[in-house]
């Protein structure tokens, strides 16, 4: 049939080309053509002429372009990769394109708040799920789209870039979602899980931003691996209690956007989250570490958030808390080790 | 004293298709031998694919006639037909002879017995619509209905025969009805109301008749059918049935073939997506996904054939309904079921107490006593729970169109994706239990009934609800004042819910509080011989049956309305 075998041939669009939009219009680009989107034309026009991007050596599969509505109109599959401060507002914009036959995935890891007009996260005093959204919930709320799905798991961008082995999982209520998923990612290095709980796996890759502040900050102490055993698997505990509270389901957490995503995380000191806990532990503040970096780490508003979370939803979440209060609060690292080493409540599983 | 609710509009609207048999259901049941045959193929094709081995096919008959042998032992019902024990007897006989023959001839064989299985259950589903039975139904309830209200309101000699009183001046009718009758004449209309009573379907028989729009097809529960008033005015209003004793997999791919193909020829339907009456009182959260499934699958397959080049794309409406009494006859006994089943999990048969005898005493006090119901009409939804205009266009929430086809579309087709399907369905039933939640029209009954149960469950923090509920009666009850505060504080919370479009209320919710609670009070399960509300000699609330009383409250549960208690 001609309109099938000219579908198979539609691009796949990619929304936004930071770090891990370049890696997977990366991963894309060996099955399909790819249009990565790119807010910044100067950016558009670099990637063009050199071929590269942070580091990426770019498949030539890759078009660079700035054209949203060409985007939309190309292509029937798009992967929006942005932080999670810009996803509502680029959403809003894409909406305009977007028809039901369209289907979503995203790569984001974080939260979307939206709060009354008057107050600022900071000073707001516990957040419920009514104002915290995560992203696909952001998509349903913004578009037609209704086939939505996400990209979580253990998939730092340079070990991607190197062509190392790794596995991400592709969740979405809809089989179908997961199933195209699987077939424009996966490769010989590249495998590709697939999980319904589109919310639970989403929580995990959030939540374990949070863990992942906290493993660094245990590295800059100078600590070794029995306390990151111990900050792993209690970390784990308390990333499913919260993700419950949220809406989403236990199992979601021992796979690979929970514990795997979370293993990777915590022993990597390429990743953002991670150094923000090591220089905090080093004596910097946390707006010392704002100034120096462009990029952001997602972590410091996940504690915020997830902080203020529990305290709706009466859920014990002493590492969020503590790390808040390190954060926010004047709090140092080593007196933040003590409280919780001290923390009384001492059942090692009790949610299975 | 009586509290004035605002007059309602009285208007009688006229019929949409002027005459019976350009209605679709009457097209149907005129062709009832060639759309009974329909029905057995579709439903025999989707229950091959879902039993493809003949391993599977098999333990399904078996588990098929096992189970339908132990319902005729253990719930036999007057409608059941006589020749079902020899029926599945012989069924059993042919499988039993299957065991020495070759797997060729067993599977078809297997094919066989699961088609004449499926036959028979399309049989025992398919409606019976005379437009002769339809016309001398409708007007014998109206002329008796009328009969009835005048006789019992208008104190005077030969009141009997008046017609100053209509039932519109007892059932208001409230919401999007002109949308409604535009939605029926563009497409396609399921209606899919609450369900509390039995009296619903009747209810909303008489609604959708004095809308002026064309009989729908039922699906009503086969137990009504024991009852033999009901009997004859189902059979003929166009109702379909449906045996909730029946949970194989034959019997509910036949009745959700018969929705889905009788949706797809354009007969506009009715089914109660709750399943059975709400047993607590309160509003459904979980409706059943089976019926409201034929639904999806009527649109898309209607959207795959005009692919094909066939007919033009009727479009399906979604409408929800809600209901709303002051009075539900059955709530002492549904509330026992509730309670039963929630203090310990077991199985509960349907029965029903109540006959024709008690039903006709039940509309003499309805007709004669100050009890009003009203019926709340939502805005029509298309099958993914989208508004759409009343030019049956569906509307993203920046009013936007969408085009419904592009649901089903894959890489440029329409392409039949079940799991797709199935989580469009939860999506549908998630809206519909929203919008049951913003039409729902608080009455005054409601509102006290809410406010004096949760009073005496804050006085009491300490037991559960079991523990509340064996409270003796006689120690129960609230200061006048106090509740009267509390009243004012729940419904200002209530006004406000209202312009955030979240709820609706009766007219007869304004005004002064005192008159308010006093209809309330008036009305709150009126007609039970233990009143769930009242006041004392010294005007303070009391209560002689606190489980009905829970009944009537939790109507407006699930509005985060415990707050302001």
């Amino acid at each position: 049939m001609t309109s099938r075998s000219l579908s198979e041939d539609k691009p796949i669009g990619v929304i936004g080309a930071g770090n891990f939009g370049s890696a997977v219009a990366n991963l894309l680009a060996p099955h399909r053509k790819v249009l990565l989107y790119a807010r910044d034309e100067n950016l558009v026009k670099r990637i063009a002429e050199h071929g590269e991007n942070r580091g990426h050596k770019m498949h030539p599969n890759i078009e660079p372009l700035n054209d949203m509505a060409y985007v939309a109109q190309e292509c029937d599959i798009i992967f929006p990769i942005v932080p999670s401060a810009h996803f509502r507002s680029m959403m809003k914009k894409l909406s305009v394109y977007l028809h039901p036959y369209h289907i979503l995935i995203h790569g984001t890891k974080g939260f979307d708040i939206q709060l009354p007009e008057k107050e600022s996260i900071q000073n707001t005093p516990t957040l419920s799920r009514s104002q915290v959204k995560t992203m696909s919930e952001v998509i349903m709320e913004e578009s037609v789209v209704v086939r939505v799905g996400c990209l979580a798991g253990p998939n730092l961008s340079k070990e991607l870039a190197a062509g190392q082995p790794a596995a991400t999982v592709i969740a979405s209520q809809f089989n179908e979602v997961i199933q195209i998923g699987k077939r424009l990612l996966r490769n010989d290095r590249f495998q590709v899980y697939g999980n319904n709980d589109l919310v639970g796996v989403e929580l995990a890759g959030v939540l374990k931003n949070i863990i992942a502040i906290a493993a660094g900050a245990l590295s800059g102490m100078g600590y070794g691996e029995n306390a990151k055993g111990l900050l792993v698997s209690r970390g784990m505990v308390e990333m499913v209690y919260l993700g419950r509270a949220l809406g989403g389901n236990t199992k979601a957490f021992l796979g690979v956007a929970g514990v795997g995503d979370l293993v990777t995380t915590c022993n990597s000191s390429l990743s953002r989250n991670f150094s923000v806990g090591y220089r905090l532990a080093q004596g910097e503040t946390l707006d010392q570490i704002l100034k120096s970096t462009d990029e952001i780490a997602e972590g410091i508003n996940t504690v915020l958030i997830a902080k203020k979370c529990a305290e709706y939803y009466k859920v014990r979440a002493p590492i969020t808390t503590t790390l808040y209060k390190v954060l926010f609060e004047d709090l140092t690292m080593k007196q933040a080790l003590q409280y919780l080493m001290r923390y009384p409540l001492n059942v090692d599983i009790d949610f299975l | 004293m009586e509290v004035a609710e605002k007059k309602n509009k009285n208007k009688r609207y006229k019929p949409i298709l002027d005459s019976i048999p350009d209605w679709p259901v009457y097209q149907l049941s005129k062709n009832r031998k060639e759309f009974l045959e329909a029905v057995t193929e579709h439903a025999f094709r989707q229950a091959k694919q879902l039993r493809p081995t003949t391993k599977q096919l098999l333990d399904e008959l078996e588990a098929t006639v096992y189970r339908e042998q132990q319902r005729m032992k253990r719930n036999r019902w007057r409608v059941d037909p006589q020749d079902e024990v020899p029926f599945w007897a012989s069924v059993k006989d042919e499988l039993v002879s299957l065991t020495n023959k070759t797997s060729d001839e067993v599977q078809s064989k297997a094919d066989d017995i699961l088609y004449k299985i499926i036959h028979r259950y399309a049989g025992e589903i398919a409606g019976n619509f005379k437009p002769s039975s339809y016309r001398f139904a409708r007007e014998l309830v109206k002329f008796w209905f009328a009969r009835l209200l005048n006789g019992a309101r208008v104190k005077k000699f030969g009141a009997f025969f008046r017609n100053k009183y209509t039932l519109r001046d007892k059932i208001h009718i409230v919401g999007k009805v002109k949308q409604l009758r535009k939605l029926a004449k563009k497409g396609t209309v399921i209606m899919v109301p609450t369900h509390f009573s039995n009296l619903d379907s009747i209810l909303i028989g008489w609604v959708i008749h004095s809308l002026g729009l064309p009989a729908f097809i039922y699906g009503a529960g086969l137990n009504l059918f024991n009852i033999k008033i009901f009997a004859y005015f189902m059979n003929s209003l166009g109702a379909y049935k449906v045996d909730r004793r029946k949970k194989n997999l034959p019997y509910l791919e036949t009745l959700k073939a018969y929705s889905t193909l009788a949706i797809q020829k354009g007969a506009h339907s009715l089914f109660f997506p709750g399943g059975t009456r709400s047993r607590s009182g309160m509003i459904e959260k979980q409706l059943k996904l089976g019926l409201l499934s034929s639904t999806v699958e009527a649109q898309r397959n209607l959207y795959l054939k005009s692919q094909q080049g066939e007919t033009e794309i009727r479009k399906i409406f979604v409408v929800p309904v809600t209901l709303n009494y002051h009075f539900v006859l059955e709530a002492p006994d549904l509330i026992d079921d509730y309670l039963s089943v929630k203090g310990q999990d077991r199985y509960l048969p349907e029965h029903d107490k109540y006959g024709s005898w008690q039903l006709l005493q039940f509309l003499y006090k309805f007709f004669s006593k100050g009890s009003n119901i009203s019926v709340s009409i939502g805005r029509g939804l298309d099958v993914l729970g989208n508004y759409v205009d009343d030019e049956g266009n569906s509307l993203d929430p920046h009013n936007r169109i969408i085009n419904t086809r592009d649901y089903f579309v894959s890489s440029d087709e329409i392409v039949i994706d079940k799991q797709r399907e199935d989580q469009y369905t939860r999506m549908l039933s998630q809206k519909i239990v929203t919008e049951y939640h913003r039409i729902n029209r608080v009455f005054a009954s409601h509102l006290v009934a809410f406010v004096a149960f949760e009073m005496w469950q804050h006085k009491h923090p300490k037991l559960d609800l079991f523990e509340l509920l064996r409270l003796p009666e006689e120690d129960l009850m609230i200061p006048y004042e106090e509740f009267r505060m509390v009243c004012k504080r729940v419904r200002k919370q209530i006004y406000q819910l209202k312009t955030e479009d979240k709820v609706n209320h009766a007219t007869h919710l304004k005004g002064k509080i005192d008159l308010v609670i006093r209809h309330g009070l008036e009305n709150v399960g009126i007609f039970h011989l233990k009143r769930p509300l009242l006041f004392n000699k010294e005007g303070n609330i009391i209560t002689r049956d606190l489980n009905t009383l829970y009944y009537y409250h939790n109507r407006l549960v699930g509005y985060d309305l415990e707050k302001f208690i």
